[in-house]
């Protein structure tokens, strides 16, 4: 046979390859070899499929089956059944959580059914190393077309009439961004790339820059013929290295092909992109700050006017949009802004990329229509709240997002109706959270993070957010007032007002948004000195119920400062003055004898 | 790698680099027709590897987008070896028996192309 007749591809992501993805890689590679099937079947190694919960993920085509939790033990099963006698191998699929049946096609699974693919449309079909499958996907079709085409008025109407809005959570309309900046005058004009991805558990953009790196680097080029630049920077973090090792990759790649560099396609076109690696300061996802680290100087927020489309890099007119903005621009150029405009609502227009973590069931990265209600993400593609426990709350927009509680579930996802119940987008992290987590903890474990990564320009920023986390701090260890609510939404309101840039701007947030929807959960701190949820360890205390232990002795064994008393078949006692409220005890009594309140 | 230096060279370089992804893309196709062959002993035994490499070259060579071809176990009807199936959405099922490499091309370009049965060799047919 002269051409392959099965492609076994393999998540190369981070999360897969986390669970040991390259093991499995070699192996099946291997087994291929040993069957003798190495001119039939080729291995590609390819992006994220978003559904990382179950990886390392590994997918056959063309029967378009999918493999969940691969090990290197199962390579050679699926050689075997599966691209020597074509027998998928069941055994190996996703199982439905309700039914238990197999489920062979993505396609299939509520996790994809809900999603629409723009932004990650490549990613999980090409292999990110290779040019050609990009360009067989008709990647840089749309720079071809702008160059050929179109004049830099016309490219920038198309994304204006898309309507398509910044993905990097301020949802700024990204066609007008580049119409300021392409009627400035200036010798020199910059495009810039945001991947300083940064809130907790955030990671679409890595995924696409692992994934589809050429659907950046040919995006900012578009943008650099409309807005008149030749001059890219991509500001990457570097704790992304397989991101920075793929994008390297593309750029050399692209410049051997021409797609980059001089006289682009013999139009006479020039444009060049460079990374610039973040040291991971996360202040430095907020654009001036980014722009002020390129410089190398602090990567602390200018003051705004003038804006980055008038004095950006070098003082000079930039571009700047984050990585999802940038993977969306291609399709609307290729298909035009009306068919970005059947996906999603009318004044958010396409989709949005989620990272879901948390208490959920399916964890992983999903692409979904704006305007869909977030029950639907919750409940339809996260599969339920994990261990059949209640929803509390979901974060959205992460350390500058709020808690959105269950009356708010049923709001359509828009920029707008997210700001309207206290949160914001964000960038796209989305945080389940159950009735174990403790709201107050939550508030204070975020406003730590921002805590720690203010630049501390802003005095509001920097004393104010210490002093909200006083409060929490109090509260959590039960040492909290009445009047600390007041003091809380008053100071928090002043931070908001007060700060420079975004990162100021929204911090507070976490804790506002719970103050305003979990005030009973406060109260209970501060007046019964009890956390509903469990979590608070200060105000928790673990002992035994006499009646129902057996002094089967496992919880004193377990005890790891020895304070739990008690002879065999005796009744045990917890020596409250020395108990660390680990919960050990707690988890080990097989007679459930040991409560906690 | 060269310079691509102009839309044309850039387009060239694409269909030929479709040949290499249009398996995983037509995967992705919920419509697509399958044709599935026997490749159990049985299958192997009277030939089907032979088989399936024309079906192949054929599509490829024809630049069909929609079709995908798999491998399938034995279907109990070993005296037919090998065994074609074409799966068309909504159409059902026909097989053909005894397949040789020139009659694969002929169920591509009659069956798949044009849309004639090859009567004289089905040995089934599935609603």
């Amino acid at each position: 046979m002269d051409r392959f007749r099965m492609h076994i591809l393999i998540c190369g992501g981070t999360g897969c390859k986390a669970s040991e993805a390259d093991g499995v890689k070699a192996a099946l590679r291997l087994s291929i070899e040993k069957n003798g099937m190495s001119r039939e079947a080729q291995v590609v190694t390819t992006g994220c499929f978003g559904f990382c919960e179950q990886g390392p993920i590994v997918k056959v085509y063309p029967d378009n089956v999918f493999y969940v939790h691969v090990t290197e033990k199962d390579a050679d099963l699926i050689v075997k059944e599966h691209v020597v006698k074509g027998r998928p191998v069941e055994s190996l699929m996703f199982h439905d959580a309700n039914d238990g049946a197999s489920i062979s096609e993505h396609r299939s699974m509520p996790f994809y059914q809900s999603q629409v693919r723009i932004a990650l449309r490549n990613c999980g079909i090409i292999d990110p190393e290779k040019i050609d499958d990009y360009i067989a996907l008709d990647g840089y079709q749309a720079l071809a077309k702008v160059l050929t085409e179109m004049t830099p008025e016309e490219t920038t109407k198309e994304i204006i009439d898309s309507g398509l809005r910044g993905r990097g959570g301020a949802g700024f309309p990204t066609g007008v961004k580049w119409e300021t900046t392409r009627k400035a005058q200036d010798d020199k004009k910059y495009v810039v790339c945001n991947a300083d991805e940064g809130d907790p558990g955030a990671f679409m953009d890595r995924s696409i820059l692992e994934g589809d790196p050429h659907s950046v680097l040919e995006a900012m080029a578009i943008a650099g013929y409309a807005i008149g630049a030749n001059e890219g920077v991509i500001y990457i973090r570097a704790e992304y290295p397989l991101a920075v090792e793929r994008l390297n990759i593309a750029i050399s790649q692209a410049e051997e092909y021409g797609l980059l560099g001089e006289d682009i396609l013999g139009t006479g076109f020039s444009f060049k992109i460079r990374l610039n690696l973040g040291a991971g300061a996360f202040v430095c996802g907020e654009e001036t700050a980014l722009l002020n680290s390129i410089q190398g100087t602090r990567g602390e927020p200018r003051v705004k006017p003038p804006f980055p489309a008038q004095k950006g890099l070098w003082d000079k007119p930039t571009v700047i949009n984050n990585v999802e903005t940038y993977a969306n621009v291609c399709p609307i150029i290729n298909n035009g802004a009306e068919w970005f405009r059947k996906t999603g609502t009318d004044k958010c227009p396409g989709t949005k990329v989620f990272a879901l973590a948390g208490k959920i069931n399916n964890v992983g990265l999903v692409e979904v229509p704006m305007g869909i209600k977030l029950s639907d993400i919750v409940y339809k593609i996260g599969g339920g709240i994990r261990n059949a426990k209640k929803f509390k709350s979901l974060q959205t927009g992460g350390p500058s997002g709020g808690c959105i509680s269950t009356e708010n579930l049923d709001i359509e996802i828009t920029y707008e109706t997210l700001q309207s119940v206290g949160s914001m987008m964000g960038s796209g992290g989305m945080i389940v959270m159950d009735e174990d987590d403790c709201m107050v903890n939550i508030a204070k474990y975020y406003l730590d993070f921002t805590l720690e990564e203010s630049c501390g320009k802003c005095t509001p920023c920097r004393v104010g957010n210490t002093r909200l986390y006083e409060m929490l701090d109090d509260i959590t260890k039960g040492r909290g007032k009445m009047e600390y609510l007041d003091e809380l939404e008053q100071l928090g309101e002043v931070i908001k007002d007060c700060s420079l840039c975004g990162l100021g701007q929204t911090a507070p947030n976490p804790v506002l948004s719970t103050l305003k929807y979990f005030r009973d959960e406060y109260e209970e701190h501060i007046l019964h000195k009890r956390c509903p949820a469990k979590a608070c360890k200060d105000l928790l205390r673990f002992f035994v119920i006499p009646e129902k232990c057996i002094g089967c002795t496992l919880c004193a064994r377990n005890c790891p400062v020895s304070c739990i008393s008690g002879d065999r078949k005796v009744v045990h006692e917890i020596d409250q003055s020395r108990c660390i409220k680990c919960g050990e005890c707690f988890e080990k009594c097989p007679k459930e004898a040991i409560a906690r309140e | 790698m060269s310079k691509i230096k102009s839309l044309d060279e850039l387009k060239k370089i694409r269909e030929e680099a479709k040949n290499s992804t249009s398996l995983r893309t037509t995967g992705e196709n919920p419509d697509r027709v399958v044709i599935k062959v026997g490749m159990a002993t049985c299958g192997i035994a009277a030939g089907a590897r032979v088989v399936m490499g024309a079906l192949i070259d054929e599509i490829a060579r024809l630049q069909l987008e929609n079709v995908s071809v798999m491998a399938t176990g034995c279907v109990g009807m070993c005296y037919a070896e090998p065994i074609v199936e074409v799966h068309t959405p909504g159409r059902g099922v026909i097989r053909y028996g005894n397949v040789s490499e020139k009659l694969a091309r002929d169920i591509i370009e009659k069956h798949i192309v044009a849309g004639e049965l090859l009567e004289d060799v089905i040995v089934g047919r599935e609603a």
